[in-house]
Protein backbone atom coordinates (compact mmCIF):
# COMPACT_ATOMS: atom_id res chain seq x y z
CA UNK A 1 0.00 0.00 0.00
CA UNK A 2 0.93 3.42 -0.88
CA UNK A 3 -0.74 5.85 0.60
CA UNK A 4 -1.79 8.83 -2.08
CA UNK A 5 -0.96 12.51 -0.25
CA UNK A 6 -3.60 15.19 -0.67
CA UNK A 7 -3.60 18.79 0.77
CA UNK A 8 -6.80 20.90 0.98
CA UNK A 9 -5.82 24.49 0.53
CA UNK A 10 -7.23 27.73 -0.33
CA UNK A 11 -5.52 30.78 0.16
CA UNK A 12 -7.99 32.71 1.95
CA UNK A 13 -9.26 31.63 5.40
CA UNK A 14 -13.01 30.73 6.58
CA UNK A 15 -13.61 29.20 3.01
CA UNK A 16 -14.05 25.44 4.40
CA UNK A 17 -10.99 23.82 4.36
CA UNK A 18 -11.34 21.78 8.04
CA UNK A 19 -14.53 21.29 7.01
CA UNK A 20 -13.48 19.73 4.21
CA UNK A 21 -10.39 17.42 5.17
CA UNK A 22 -13.02 16.40 8.32
CA UNK A 23 -15.67 15.45 5.20
CA UNK A 24 -13.60 13.62 2.75
CA UNK A 25 -12.00 11.93 5.50
CA UNK A 26 -15.35 10.54 6.91
CA UNK A 27 -16.05 9.76 3.36
CA UNK A 28 -13.27 7.49 2.59
CA UNK A 29 -13.29 5.98 6.00
CA UNK A 30 -16.97 5.24 5.36
CA UNK A 31 -15.96 3.80 1.97
CA UNK A 32 -13.60 1.15 3.44
CA UNK A 33 -10.52 3.17 3.10
CA UNK A 34 -7.57 3.56 5.65
CA UNK A 35 -6.75 7.34 6.19
CA UNK A 36 -5.05 9.68 8.17
CA UNK A 37 -5.62 13.57 8.41
CA UNK A 38 -2.82 16.06 9.87
CA UNK A 39 -3.99 19.24 11.36
CA UNK A 40 -0.77 21.84 9.76
CA UNK A 41 -2.82 24.27 11.36
CA UNK A 42 0.28 25.04 14.05
CA UNK A 43 -0.91 27.33 16.32
CA UNK A 44 -4.70 27.59 15.33
CA UNK A 45 -5.43 23.99 15.86
CA UNK A 46 -9.19 22.87 14.49
CA UNK A 47 -9.31 19.92 12.65
CA UNK A 48 -9.57 18.09 16.28
CA UNK A 49 -12.95 19.77 17.10
CA UNK A 50 -14.58 19.52 13.47
CA UNK A 51 -14.17 15.95 13.98
CA UNK A 52 -15.49 15.07 17.28
CA UNK A 53 -11.93 14.24 18.49
CA UNK A 54 -10.45 16.87 21.14
CA UNK A 55 -10.93 15.25 24.14
CA UNK A 56 -8.74 12.44 23.13
CA UNK A 57 -5.26 14.50 22.50
CA UNK A 58 -2.07 13.59 24.07
CA UNK A 59 0.26 14.04 21.84
CA UNK A 60 0.76 16.85 18.56
CA UNK A 61 2.45 16.74 15.91
CA UNK A 62 5.62 18.78 16.98
CA UNK A 63 5.65 16.52 19.68
CA UNK A 64 6.40 13.85 16.98
CA UNK A 65 8.66 16.51 15.30
CA UNK A 66 10.68 17.33 18.40
CA UNK A 67 11.26 13.24 19.59
CA UNK A 68 8.79 13.33 22.30
CA UNK A 69 6.93 10.57 20.66
CA UNK A 70 6.36 8.14 18.45
CA UNK A 71 4.10 8.88 15.42
CA UNK A 72 1.65 6.54 16.30
CA UNK A 73 1.64 7.88 19.83
CA UNK A 74 0.32 10.84 17.82
CA UNK A 75 -2.41 9.37 16.29
CA UNK A 76 -5.78 9.27 17.13
CA UNK A 77 -7.51 6.86 15.83
CA UNK A 78 -11.45 8.03 15.45
CA UNK A 79 -13.85 5.26 16.75
CA UNK A 80 -16.17 5.07 14.52
CA UNK A 81 -14.29 3.47 11.54
CA UNK A 82 -11.30 0.71 12.09
CA UNK A 83 -8.67 2.69 9.98
CA UNK A 84 -9.25 6.57 10.33
CA UNK A 85 -7.02 8.09 12.58
CA UNK A 86 -5.58 12.16 12.93
CA UNK A 87 -2.19 13.81 13.64
CA UNK A 88 -3.57 17.09 15.56
CA UNK A 89 -1.55 20.60 15.09
CA UNK A 90 0.22 21.80 18.15
CA UNK A 91 -1.51 24.74 19.67
CA UNK A 92 0.59 26.42 21.96
CA UNK A 93 3.79 26.92 19.13
CA UNK A 94 3.94 28.73 15.82
CA UNK A 95 4.34 27.76 12.77
CA UNK A 96 8.10 27.87 12.67
CA UNK A 97 8.08 24.37 15.01
CA UNK A 98 7.10 22.65 11.27
CA UNK A 99 9.35 22.65 8.44
CA UNK A 100 8.72 21.00 4.84
CA UNK A 101 11.13 18.38 5.49
CA UNK A 102 9.64 16.83 8.78
CA UNK A 103 6.21 16.93 7.01
CA UNK A 104 7.64 15.19 3.69
CA UNK A 105 9.47 12.75 6.37
CA UNK A 106 5.96 11.97 8.62
CA UNK A 107 4.25 11.53 5.45
CA UNK A 108 7.00 9.58 3.99
CA UNK A 109 6.71 7.04 7.39
CA UNK A 110 2.45 6.89 6.74
CA UNK A 111 2.33 6.00 3.25
CA UNK A 112 3.14 2.14 3.93
CA UNK A 113 0.22 1.86 5.93
CA UNK A 114 -2.71 4.30 4.49
CA UNK A 115 -4.68 4.80 1.46
CA UNK A 116 -5.00 8.25 2.17
CA UNK A 117 -3.17 11.20 3.93
CA UNK A 118 -5.11 14.10 3.64
CA UNK A 119 -3.61 17.31 4.81
CA UNK A 120 -5.46 20.75 6.35
CA UNK A 121 -3.28 23.43 4.95
CA UNK A 122 -3.54 26.99 7.44
CA UNK A 123 -5.01 30.11 5.32
CA UNK A 124 -2.29 32.37 3.61
CA UNK A 125 0.31 31.69 0.82
CA UNK A 126 2.91 31.50 4.05
CA UNK A 127 5.37 29.35 6.06
CA UNK A 128 2.52 26.61 6.94
CA UNK A 129 1.18 26.62 3.28
CA UNK A 130 4.37 25.81 2.16
CA UNK A 131 4.64 22.95 4.59
CA UNK A 132 1.50 21.56 3.43
CA UNK A 133 1.71 20.93 -0.01
CA UNK A 134 5.59 20.01 0.13
CA UNK A 135 4.66 16.17 0.76
CA UNK A 136 1.44 16.46 -1.83
CA UNK A 137 0.59 14.23 -4.39
CA UNK A 138 -2.22 16.02 -5.17
CA UNK A 139 -3.69 19.72 -3.98
CA UNK A 140 -7.55 20.32 -4.08
CA UNK A 141 -8.44 23.73 -3.41
CA UNK A 142 -11.20 25.19 -1.54
CA UNK A 143 -13.23 28.38 -2.77
CA UNK A 144 -16.53 29.88 -2.30
CA UNK A 145 -18.16 31.46 -5.08
CA UNK A 146 -17.49 35.03 -3.79
CA UNK A 147 -14.49 37.38 -5.26
CA UNK A 148 -11.98 38.10 -2.56
CA UNK A 149 -11.80 33.89 -2.21
CA UNK A 150 -11.70 33.09 -5.96
CA UNK A 151 -9.06 35.52 -6.19
CA UNK A 152 -6.96 34.21 -3.00
CA UNK A 153 -7.50 30.56 -5.11
CA UNK A 154 -6.22 32.02 -7.74
CA UNK A 155 -3.08 33.11 -6.49
CA UNK A 156 -2.82 29.82 -4.86
CA UNK A 157 -2.90 28.02 -8.47
CA UNK A 158 -0.47 30.31 -9.51
CA UNK A 159 1.92 29.50 -6.64
CA UNK A 160 1.44 25.54 -6.95
CA UNK A 161 1.71 26.07 -10.70
CA UNK A 162 5.16 27.90 -9.86
CA UNK A 163 6.16 25.93 -7.90
CA UNK A 164 5.56 22.77 -10.11
CA UNK A 165 2.65 20.73 -8.13
CA UNK A 166 0.80 20.31 -11.29
CA UNK A 167 -2.70 21.91 -11.56
CA UNK A 168 -5.29 21.56 -8.56
CA UNK A 169 -8.69 20.39 -8.99
CA UNK A 170 -11.26 22.71 -7.59
CA UNK A 171 -14.00 22.49 -4.67
CA UNK A 172 -16.68 25.61 -4.83
CA UNK A 173 -17.85 25.19 -1.48
CA UNK A 174 -21.25 27.04 -0.21
CA UNK A 175 -22.72 27.76 -3.26
CA UNK A 176 -26.50 29.09 -2.70
CA UNK A 177 -28.33 27.84 -5.77
CA UNK A 178 -30.93 30.62 -5.33
CA UNK A 179 -28.69 33.32 -5.45
CA UNK A 180 -27.18 31.69 -8.05
CA UNK A 181 -30.61 31.28 -9.84
CA UNK A 182 -31.09 35.34 -9.45
CA UNK A 183 -27.77 35.90 -10.98
CA UNK A 184 -26.55 37.13 -7.60
CA UNK A 185 -23.88 34.62 -6.99
CA UNK A 186 -21.11 33.80 -9.45
CA UNK A 187 -21.94 30.16 -10.53
CA UNK A 188 -19.82 27.23 -11.13
CA UNK A 189 -19.46 27.86 -14.73
CA UNK A 190 -18.38 31.34 -13.91
CA UNK A 191 -15.40 30.32 -11.26
CA UNK A 192 -14.11 27.61 -13.48
CA UNK A 193 -14.17 29.82 -16.24
CA UNK A 194 -11.93 32.29 -14.42
CA UNK A 195 -9.61 29.92 -12.69
CA UNK A 196 -9.35 27.70 -15.59
CA UNK A 197 -8.76 24.43 -13.60
CA UNK A 198 -10.84 20.96 -12.98
CA UNK A 199 -13.70 20.29 -10.91
CA UNK A 200 -13.99 18.07 -8.45
CA UNK A 201 -16.63 18.89 -6.66
CA UNK A 202 -19.53 21.54 -5.92
CA UNK A 203 -21.15 21.75 -2.53
CA UNK A 204 -24.47 23.84 -1.67
CA UNK A 205 -24.81 26.14 1.16
CA UNK A 206 -26.33 23.54 3.70
CA UNK A 207 -27.43 24.29 7.71
CA UNK A 208 -26.52 20.80 8.10
CA UNK A 209 -22.73 21.30 7.30
CA UNK A 210 -22.75 23.37 11.08
CA UNK A 211 -25.09 21.47 12.31
CA UNK A 212 -22.55 18.36 11.74
CA UNK A 213 -19.78 20.45 12.72
CA UNK A 214 -21.59 21.50 16.42
CA UNK A 215 -21.80 17.67 17.09
CA UNK A 216 -18.43 16.44 16.09
CA UNK A 217 -20.10 14.24 13.28
CA UNK A 218 -19.02 15.80 10.03
CA UNK A 219 -22.19 16.22 7.61
CA UNK A 220 -21.00 12.94 5.14
CA UNK A 221 -22.45 10.76 8.05
CA UNK A 222 -25.70 12.37 7.76
CA UNK A 223 -27.32 10.57 4.80
CA UNK A 224 -29.78 12.95 3.98
CA UNK A 225 -27.69 15.78 3.55
CA UNK A 226 -27.50 17.69 0.45
CA UNK A 227 -24.02 18.87 1.13
CA UNK A 228 -22.99 15.36 3.01
CA UNK A 229 -23.77 13.86 -0.80
CA UNK A 230 -21.50 16.23 -2.07
CA UNK A 231 -18.49 15.04 -0.05
CA UNK A 232 -19.53 11.33 -0.79
CA UNK A 233 -19.11 12.35 -4.52
CA UNK A 234 -15.96 13.94 -4.37
CA UNK A 235 -14.60 10.88 -1.95
CA UNK A 236 -15.83 8.75 -4.98
CA UNK A 237 -14.01 11.12 -7.48
CA UNK A 238 -10.85 11.41 -5.26
CA UNK A 239 -10.70 7.49 -5.53
CA UNK A 240 -10.84 7.43 -9.06
CA UNK A 241 -14.68 6.78 -9.62
CA UNK A 242 -16.49 8.46 -12.42
CA UNK A 243 -19.27 10.08 -10.54
CA UNK A 244 -21.94 12.65 -12.24
CA UNK A 245 -22.47 16.08 -10.51
CA UNK A 246 -25.44 16.50 -8.51
CA UNK A 247 -28.09 18.76 -10.16
CA UNK A 248 -27.78 22.35 -8.35
CA UNK A 249 -27.96 24.86 -10.75
CA UNK A 250 -30.35 23.53 -13.78
CA UNK A 251 -32.72 26.75 -14.41
CA UNK A 252 -35.92 24.81 -13.99
CA UNK A 253 -39.31 25.70 -13.32
CA UNK A 254 -41.59 28.31 -13.57
CA UNK A 255 -38.42 31.18 -12.77
CA UNK A 256 -36.53 29.15 -15.42
CA UNK A 257 -38.86 29.91 -18.08
CA UNK A 258 -39.42 33.11 -17.43
CA UNK A 259 -35.56 34.02 -17.39
CA UNK A 260 -35.76 32.45 -20.91
CA UNK A 261 -38.17 34.71 -21.87
CA UNK A 262 -36.41 37.57 -21.03
CA UNK A 263 -33.48 36.15 -22.51
CA UNK A 264 -31.39 36.25 -18.88
CA UNK A 265 -29.69 33.27 -17.94
CA UNK B 1 -34.84 50.20 -13.83
CA UNK B 2 -37.30 47.09 -14.40
CA UNK B 3 -36.82 44.27 -12.88
CA UNK B 4 -35.70 42.05 -15.46
CA UNK B 5 -33.44 44.67 -16.98
CA UNK B 6 -31.23 45.56 -13.56
CA UNK B 7 -27.64 44.03 -14.68
CA UNK B 8 -27.30 41.71 -11.55
CA UNK B 9 -24.22 41.29 -9.37
CA UNK B 10 -22.82 38.35 -10.39
CA UNK B 11 -22.05 39.92 -13.98
CA UNK B 12 -20.15 42.54 -12.07
CA UNK B 13 -18.22 40.04 -10.04
CA UNK B 14 -16.87 38.20 -12.86
CA UNK B 15 -16.68 40.80 -14.73
CA UNK B 16 -14.38 42.86 -11.95
CA UNK B 17 -12.37 39.16 -11.46
CA UNK B 18 -11.54 38.78 -15.03
CA UNK B 19 -9.55 42.17 -15.07
CA UNK B 20 -8.30 41.67 -11.03
CA UNK B 21 -6.82 38.09 -12.04
CA UNK B 22 -5.09 39.03 -15.51
CA UNK B 23 -3.26 41.77 -13.76
CA UNK B 24 -2.68 39.74 -10.46
CA UNK B 25 -1.36 36.68 -12.70
CA UNK B 26 1.25 39.29 -14.89
CA UNK B 27 2.17 41.04 -12.11
CA UNK B 28 1.47 44.19 -14.65
CA UNK B 29 -0.50 47.28 -13.23
CA UNK B 30 -2.78 48.98 -15.49
CA UNK B 31 -0.09 52.06 -15.36
CA UNK B 32 2.44 49.40 -16.63
CA UNK B 33 0.06 48.07 -19.53
CA UNK B 34 -0.75 51.69 -20.61
CA UNK B 35 3.05 52.18 -20.64
CA UNK B 36 3.89 49.40 -22.85
CA UNK B 37 1.06 50.11 -24.98
CA UNK B 38 2.76 53.33 -25.82
CA UNK B 39 6.28 51.98 -26.23
CA UNK B 40 5.03 49.38 -28.63
CA UNK B 41 3.35 51.47 -30.69
CA UNK B 42 6.48 54.16 -30.51
CA UNK B 43 8.94 51.57 -31.71
CA UNK B 44 6.28 50.18 -34.58
CA UNK B 45 6.23 53.89 -35.29
CA UNK B 46 9.67 53.86 -36.19
CA UNK B 47 9.27 51.46 -39.09
CA UNK B 48 5.71 51.61 -40.29
CA UNK B 49 2.71 54.29 -40.57
CA UNK B 50 0.40 52.89 -38.03
CA UNK B 51 -3.46 54.27 -37.49
CA UNK B 52 -3.19 54.77 -34.05
CA UNK B 53 -7.13 55.82 -33.65
CA UNK B 54 -8.12 51.84 -34.54
CA UNK B 55 -5.49 50.28 -32.33
CA UNK B 56 -6.25 47.92 -30.04
CA UNK B 57 -3.71 46.15 -27.31
CA UNK B 58 -4.77 44.27 -24.25
CA UNK B 59 -4.35 41.47 -21.93
CA UNK B 60 -6.35 38.11 -22.78
CA UNK B 61 -6.56 35.35 -21.07
CA UNK B 62 -6.51 31.58 -22.49
CA UNK B 63 -7.47 28.84 -19.52
CA UNK B 64 -4.71 29.49 -17.60
CA UNK B 65 -2.45 31.70 -19.61
CA UNK B 66 -2.39 35.35 -20.59
CA UNK B 67 -1.32 36.72 -23.97
CA UNK B 68 -0.75 39.94 -24.90
CA UNK B 69 -3.14 40.56 -28.15
CA UNK B 70 -2.32 43.86 -30.21
CA UNK B 71 -4.61 44.86 -33.59
CA UNK B 72 -2.48 47.23 -35.32
CA UNK B 73 -3.98 48.47 -38.44
CA UNK B 74 -1.73 50.11 -40.56
CA UNK B 75 -2.36 53.05 -42.87
CA UNK B 76 -2.69 53.15 -46.69
CA UNK B 77 0.70 52.15 -47.60
CA UNK B 78 -1.07 48.63 -47.34
CA UNK B 79 -3.61 49.15 -49.62
CA UNK B 80 -1.30 50.43 -52.43
CA UNK B 81 0.57 47.04 -51.87
CA UNK B 82 -2.23 45.14 -51.84
CA UNK B 83 -3.91 47.25 -55.16
CA UNK B 84 -0.14 46.47 -56.92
Amino acid sequence: MTAQVITVTSGKGGVGKTTAVANLANALAMDGKKVVCIDGDIGLRNLDVVMGLENRIVYDIVDVIEGRCKLKQAMIRDKRYPEMYLIPAAQTRDKNAVSSSDMNRICKDLKPDFDFVLIDSPAGIERGFRNAIAPADRVLVVTNPEVSAVRDADRVVGILEAEEKGTPALILNRLNITLVKNNDMLSAADVLDLLGIELIGVVPEDETVIIGSNRGAPVVTDAKSRAGQAFRNIAKRIQGQETPFMELEQQGGLWGALQKLTGRK
Amino acid sequence: MGFFSRKRSASSAKERLQLVLIHDRTDLTPAQLEALKNDLLKAISNYIEIDSDSVQIGLERDGRSQRLVADIPLRSATHHRAAG
